[in-house]
C-alpha cells in the first residue's frame, strides 16, 4: 500500500529544482547541468517504472499506489498511482523536459525586437529552475489518485508556467500570461466547485479516486458536476469554443515553455476527460457526448482553417493543437476501446510531434528574431538540417503514415467511425486541411527565393540536433511498432469503458447495415 | 471590571452580586490591566526607557493572556450573570486575535525602517505647522500606542464572548475607540490618516448608534438584552415581529459595519489607506476576527431558530461583499486600497460560511479568519518595506520591476498574494475549500459566486505580480528597506502560517472542530 516509487519520481525534479533555486547569482551554467542531470535522471526512472509496469491479465488498475493521509478531517490523501494513461503520459512528459532544457541551452529567452535586445538578459537560473517545478507538477498531476491532490497539482502547475510566459516570453508576454492564467483559473474554480459537490453528493467521505468511483448520484447533480469537471478540462485542453488562449499563450511563450504547455499541460485536460468526467459521472458523460462530440469535429474543421491564416509561425502551431485536440475529443467521446486507445496514443504522439515543432519553430525564430514566416524564406537552402528536422516534425504533425501520429489519428476516426459515421467522415476532411497547412508553411519558410535575412543562418549544432532526436526517434519507432505502448494503454482504457458501461459496437457485416448501425 | 456590573443592574427582578468566574475571564483581565499599566508607565516611566519597557509590557501581557487561553481550552461556561460566554469558539478567536495582536505590535515596534517608527510622535501638532515641521526630522518616538492598542485588544477580547448584546456594546466601543485614535497617528502623510481617522469614528459612531438602537428595540421585544433570552422570546413573545426584525436589522448594521462588509464597507478603503500601515494590519486582522466573533454569536445563539429568517440577508450581503470587494477591487491603483477591498471579499466569503449554520461552517469560519488574519499581517508587514524619500510607496505604478531590486521580497509577497486568491499550498486555499464545503449543500449558488467573485478578484492580485516581475522598474524608484528583527519575526511567522497552513493544515482543522461548539 505504501510504494514509495512514485514519490521518488517527484523528488527527483523538485531536489533539482531547490537546487537550482538555491545556487548563488551568476552560476548560470551549473543551474543548466541541474536541470538537465535531474531531467535525464527523472526520464530514466520512469522508464524503469514503464519496464515494470505489469500488462499482464488481470494487473491492477493502478500500479505503485502509494497513500499517506493527508489532510484527515477533509479525507483528503497524499495518494499516487499509475495506470497505462498516466504511464505513458508522463513517459512523454518526462522525456519532453530534457530535450527542452537542451533545446533552450541558450535560447530559453523568447527575442523578438530591438527593445528586447537592449534589455538585461533574464535569468536563466530561474528559467531552469521553473521548467523543473513544472515537471513536478506534471508528473504529480497525472500521478495523483486523490482528486483533491490531482486539484491542487492542476492549479499549483499554472504557477511555473504563468512565470515562464510571463518572464521570458514575446513582447505580449503579459498579456499571454495574465490570460493564460485566469482562463485556467476560472475552469479551475469551477471544478473546484465540482470537486466540493462531488465530496459532498457521493456521501463517502474521502477524496480518492477509487473510493469515488460509482459513488456520484445520477440526474441533475451529476451533470452539473460533470459539466464543472468537463469546463475546466476543456479550457485546459484546449476544446472550441475555449481555445482562444491558446495561441496567444503559445504565440508569446519561449519555444521550451510552448513546449511543455501544448505538448504536456494541455494533455492534463485530455487525460481529465479519460481520468475523471468518463468513470465518476458515466451517466452524464453519455448523455452530453454528442454535444461533446459535434464541438470536437467543429474544433479540428475550425481551427485547421485558421491554422491556414495566420502569419505567425507559433500561432499556426498553436492552432494546429486546437485542431488536434477536437481528434482527442472525438476519440475519448465516442466510447470505444479503439476510440480511447487511440486518444490515448495521440495524446502522447501529440506531445512529441508539436514539442518537436514549437522547439524547430524556436530554432528559427532564435535565429530570424522574427516569428512572421513572411520573414523567411529558402532557408533549407542554407540550413538543410534545420530544414530536415523542421520537415518531419511537420510530417509528424499532418499524421503521416509512418508517423506514429497516423497511427493514433487513424485509430481514434476508426473508434469514431464505428458508433457515429457522420462525424468521422467530416472529421476526416480534417486531415487534408492539416497537410495543407503544414505544407504551406514549410513552403513558404523553408523552401522558395533565398532571401537576404535568412543566408547568414548557420545550421542546427549538435546540443540542437541532440535536443531533437529523441522526439524523431520514437516518433519513427512508436510509427513503425507501436505495440509496446498500446498494450500498456489497453488495459486502462477497457476498465474506463468498464465504468461508463459501453461496450464496442461489433464490427457489422455490409448486408445488415443501416439498421442498427451507429447506435449504443 | 466595571462594564461587567452593568449586566446586573440591567437584571430589575432581584439585585444582586452575580458570580464571577475570575479565571474564566482571566485573559480579558490581564490584557486590560497590563493596558491600565501601561498609562502608569507612561506617567512615571524616564522618557528614554519608556518604549523598552511598553514594548515588553505589552508583549508579556498579551502571551501571559494567551497562555491563559491554552489553559483554559475545554472550557465551556458562562460567568457574570451569563454575559459572559467562555466556549470554544470564544477561546478560540481570543487565541487568534492575541497571536495576531502580538504580530501587529511586534510591527507597531518597528524603528529602523523609519526613524521614530510609523507612529507621529506628536499627533496634536497642526499639520504643515513650523512644529510639525520640526518634529517630522526628530526621531521622538511615541508610546502611548502601546497601551492604546491593549485597550483595543481588551475590547476584541470580549467582543466575541459576549452573551448581551450590552456587554457587546461596551466591548464594541472600547475596541472602537483607541482604534479611531490610533488611525490618525501615521507619521506620514499625515493629513490623509487624520481624514481617515474622522471618517472612521464618524461612521463608526452612526454605526454605534445603529446598534444600540437595534438593543432598544430587541430589549422592547423580548423585555431582555441577554440573548438567550431573546432567543426564547422568539418563541414567547407576544410582541409585534416587527420590533424584532428591525431590532435585529439595526444591530446587525453595527456589526456588519465593524467587519468591513458590503454595503457598509465605504470606510474600509479610506481607513486602510490613511492609517499608519501595521496599524492597518492590526485593524484587518484582529477587528474583522473579533466583528466575526460577535456576529457569530448573534446569528448562531441569539437568532438561531429564526435562521430562515436572516438567511437570505445574509446571502445578500455575502454577494454584495464579494462582488464589490472584486469588481471594485479591480479599479484600484494603491496596494493599500487593493487590500482593503481584498478584505471586503474575503469577510463576503467567510460569511458564505455562516449560512449552513452548523458545526462545519462554524469551525471552517474559524478556520478561516485565524488563515487569514496570518497572511494579512505579512501582506501589510511588506508593505511597511517598500519606501522612497515620501515614505512607504504605495502606488501600483511605483512597484514596477521590484523583483528585479529585491527578489526575496517579490516571491514572499507574490505567495501571499496567490494565497489571497486561494491558489492550492497556501492557506487561503485550504480555508476557501473548507468553508465552501461547509456552504455548499445548504447554499450551492452562493458558492459557486464566490468562486466567481475569487476568479475575478484573482485578477487584481496578479496585476500585482505582473507589475513585480514583468514590468521595468522605473529609474527613481523605491527601495526596499530591511527591517529589523521586529517586523521581520511578524512578516516571517505571518508568512510561515500561510504555507503551513496550506500545506498541513490537519492540526488547526482539528483545533477549530474541537472549538466549533458554542454555550448555549
Amino acid at each position: 500500500m505504501h510504494n514509495l516509487s512514485l514519490v521518488g519520481l517527484l523528488a527527483v525534479p523538485l531536489l533539482g529544482s531547490v537546487a537550482i533555486f538555491a545556487l548563488p547569482a551568476g552560476r548560470d551554467l551549473l543551474a543548466k547541468q541541474i536541470a538537465l542531470l535531474a531531467s535525464v535522471i527523472t526520464f530514466v526512472y520512469t522508464v524503469v517504472l514503464g519496464v515494470a509496469f505489469k500488462t499482464t491479465e488481470g494487473a491492477d488498475r493502478f500500479q505503485f499506489t502509494g497513500s499517506w493521509v493527508w489532510i484527515k478531517n477533509l479525507g483528503v490523501h497524499f495518494a499516487f498511482g499509475l495506470d497505462g494513461i498516466a504511464l505513458v503520459l508522463i513517459g512523454m512528459a518526462t522525456l519532453l523536459v530534457p530535450c527542452v532544457v537542451l533545446a533552450s541551452w541558450r535560447t530559453f529567452d523568447s527575442v523578438e525586437d530591438a527593445e528586447e535586445l537592449r534589455a538585461p538578459t533574464r535569468s536563466p537560473k530561474a528559467y531552469f529552475g521553473l521548467v523543473l517545478l513544472l515537471e513536478v507538477f506534471m508528473i504529480g498531476v497525472f500521478a495523483a489518485t486523490d482528486v483533491f491532490l490531482f486539484y491542487v497539482f492542476f492549479e499549483a502547475m499554472l504557477v511555473p508556467m504563468y512565470f515562464i510566459i510571463g518572464s521570458f516570453g514575446g513582447p505580449r508576454r503579459q498579456y499571454a500570461a495574465m490570460k493564460f492564467f485566469l482562463y485556467s483559473l476560472v475552469g479551475g474554480l469551477l471544478m473546484l466547485a465540482s470537486v466540493i459537490g462531488l465530496y459532498v453528493s457521493s456521501g463517502t467521505s474521502s477524496f480518492a479516486f477509487t473510493d469515488l468511483l460509482g459513488h456520484v448520484p445520477n440526474g441533475a447533480t451529476q451533470k452539473w458536476l460533470f459539466l464543472g469537471f468537463f469546463i475546466a478540462f476543456a479550457i485546459k485542453a484546449p476544446l472550441f469554443p475555449f481555445h482562444t488562449w491558446l495561441p496567444d499563450a503559445g504565440a508569446e511563450a519561449p519555444a521550451g515553455g510552448a513546449a511543455l504547455l501544448v505538448g504536456v499541460l494541455d494533455k492534463v485536460g485530455t487525460f481529465g476527460f479519460l481520468r475523471y468526467c468518463l468513470p465518476l459521472f458515466p451517466e452524464a458523460s453519455r448523455y452530453f457526448a454528442m454535444p461533446i462530440l459535434i464541438l470536437s469535429v467543429i474544433g479540428v474543421l475550425y481551427a485547421a482553417f485558421l491554422a491556414m491564416g495566420q502569419r505567425d509561425m507559433k500561432r499556426l502551431v498553436a492552432y494546429t493543437s486546437v485542431a488536434h485536440f477536437g481528434f482527442i475529443g472525438l476519440g475519448i467521446f465516442a466510447f470505444t476501446t479503439q476510440g480511447g486507445t487511440g486518444a490515448v496514443l495521440y495524446m502522447v504522439n501529440h506531445g512529441l510531434a508539436t514539442g518537436l515543432l514549437f522547439l524547430v519553430v524556436g530554432f528559427l525564430v532564435a535565429r530570424g528574431k522574427s516569428r512572421q514566416i513572411a520573414d523567411f524564406s529558402g532557408t533549407a537552402k542554407v540550413t538543410p538540417r534545420l530544414g530536415g528536422v523542421f520537415l518531419i516534425a511537420g510530417l509528424a504533425a499532418l499524421a503521416l503514415p509512418g508517423m506514429s501520429t497516423f497511427i493514433s489519428e487513424f485509430l481514434t476516426l476508426v473508434g469514431t467511425f464505428t458508433r457515429h459515421r457522420a462525424l468521422a467522415i467530416i472529421a476526416t476532411t480534417g486531415i487534408i486541411l492539416a497537410a495543407l497547412y503544414i505544407l504551406l508553411l514549410y513552403q513558404r519558410t523553408m523552401q522558395g527565393r533565398l532571401s537576404e535575412k535568412v543566408s547568414g543562418f548557420r545550421d542546427l549544432n549538435a546540443r540542437e540536433l541532440l535536443a531533437v532526436t529523441p522526439l524523431i526517434v520514437l516518433i519513427f519507432a512508436l510509427g513503425i511498432y507501436p505495440k509496446p505502448v498500446i498494450d500498456i494503454i489497453n488495459p486502462a482504457v477497457r476498465f474506463t469503458m468498464q465504468d461508463i458501461g459501453q461496450s464496442d459496437p461489433q464490427p457489422q457485416h455490409a448486408a445488415q447495415t443501416s439498421t442498427d448501425g451507429g447506435h449504443k | 471590571m466595571s462594564p461587567l456590573n452593568v449586566v446586573s443592574a440591567a437584571d430589575t427582578s432581584l439585585i444582586q452580586a452575580p458570580s464571577i468566574s475570575y479565571s474564566a475571564l482571566a485573559p480579558i483581565l490581564i490584557v486590560l490591566g497590563a493596558a491600565c499599566l501601561g498609562i502608569l508607565v507612561e506617567a512615571a516611566a524616564p522618557r528614554e526607557r519608556r518604549f523598552g519597557f511598553q514594548l515588553g509590557l505589552t508583549l508579556l501581557a498579551l502571551l501571559a493572556a494567551l497562555v491563559d487561553v491554552i489553559t483554559l481550552r475545554g472550557r465551556s461556561e458562562l460567568t457574570a450573570a451569563s454575559a459572559v460566554s467562555v466556549d470554544g469558539v470564544t477561546l478560540f478567536l481570543q487565541g487568534s486575535i492575541l497571536v495576531l495582536g502580538m504580530l501587529s505590535v511586534l510591527m507597531l515596534a518597528e524603528r529602523a525602517v523609519e526613524p521614530g517608527g510609523s507612529i507621529v510622535a506628536s499627533a496634536a501638532v497642526v499639520v504643515g505647522s513650523p512644529a510639525d515641521r520640526r518634529l517630522a526630522s526628530s526621531e521622538r518616538v511615541q508610546t502611548e500606542i502601546f497601551p492604546l492598542t491593549l485597550f483595543a485588544i481588551g475590547g476584541m477580547l470580549i467582543f466575541p464572548a459576549a452573551n448581551n448584546l450590552l456587554l457587546m456594546f461596551v466591548a464594541l466601543e472600547v475596541l472602537s475607540l483607541p482604534l479611531y485614535l490610533i488611525a490618525g497617528l501615521s507619521r506620514r502623510r499625515r493629513l490623509l490618516s487624520q481624514e481617515a481617522a474622522i471618517k472612521y469614528f464618524l461612521l463608526g459612531a452612526f454605526a454605534s448608534a445603529f446598534f444600540l438602537y437595534g438593543v432598544a428595540l430587541l430589549y422592547g421585544y423580548a423585555g431582555s438584552v441577554d440573548l438567550f433570552d431573546i432567543l426564547q422570546a422568539q418563541n414567547t413573545s407576544t410582541q409585534s415581529d416587527t420590533l424584532l426584525y428591525l431590532g435585529f436589522g439595526l444591530l446587525v448594521v453595527g456589526l456588519l459595519f465593524k467587519a468591513g462588509i458590503a454595503p457598509f464597507h465605504s470606510w474600509t478603503p479610506d481607513v486602510y489607506q490613511g492609517s499608519p500601515t501595521p496599524v492597518t494590519a492590526f485593524m484587518a486582522s484582529c477587528t474583522k476576527i473579533a466583528a466575526f466573533g460577535a456576529i457569530i454569536r448573534v446569528l448562531y445563539v441569539g437568532f438561531s431558530i429564526s435562521a430562515w429568517n436572516w438567511r437570505p440577508i445574509i446571502w445578500a450581503v455575502a454577494i454584495a461583499s464579494m462582488v464589490v470587494g472584486a469588481i471594485v477591487g479591480l479599479t484600484q491603483t494603491d496596494l493599500k486600497r487593493i487590500l482593503a477591498y481584498s478584505s471586503i471579499a474575503h469577510a463576503g466569503f467567510i460569511l458564505v460560511g455562516l449560512v449552513s449554520l452548523d458545526q462545519a461552517g462554524l469551525s471552517s469560519v474559524l478556520f478561516y479568519l485565524a488563515a487569514y488574519g496570518f497572511t494579512t499581517i505579512a501582506a501589510f508587514g511588506l508593505l511597511t518595506l517598500v519606501r522612497d524619500s515620501n515614505g512607504e510607496a504605495n502606488h501600483l505604478a511605483q512597484w514596477s520591476g521590484l523583483a528585479r531590486r529585491s527578489p526575496l521580497f517579490a516571491a514572499t509577497f507574490t505567495f501571499l498574494l496567490l494565497a489571497l486568491a486561494g491558489i492550492p499550498l497556501t492557506s487561503g486555499f485550504t480555508g476557501k475549500f473548507v468553508v465552501f464545503r461547509a456552504a455548499y449543500h445548504i447554499a450551492g449558488p452562493l458558492v459557486v459566486i464566490a468562486l466567481i467573485a475569487s476568479a475575478i478578484a484573482a485578477f487584481f492580485y496578479l496585476r500585482i505580480v505582473v507589475m513585480m516581475f514583468f514590468a521595468e522598474p522605473a529609474e527613481d524608484g523605491p527601495t526596499i528597506a530591511i527591517p529589523s528583527a521586529l517586523s521581520t519575526i511578524a512578516i516571517t511567522v505571518g508568512t510561515a502560517a500561510t504555507l503551513v497552513l496550506g500545506v498541513f493544515p490537519q492540526p488547526l482543522l482539528d483545533l477549530a472542530d474541537k472549538a466549533a461548539k458554542l454555550r448555549g
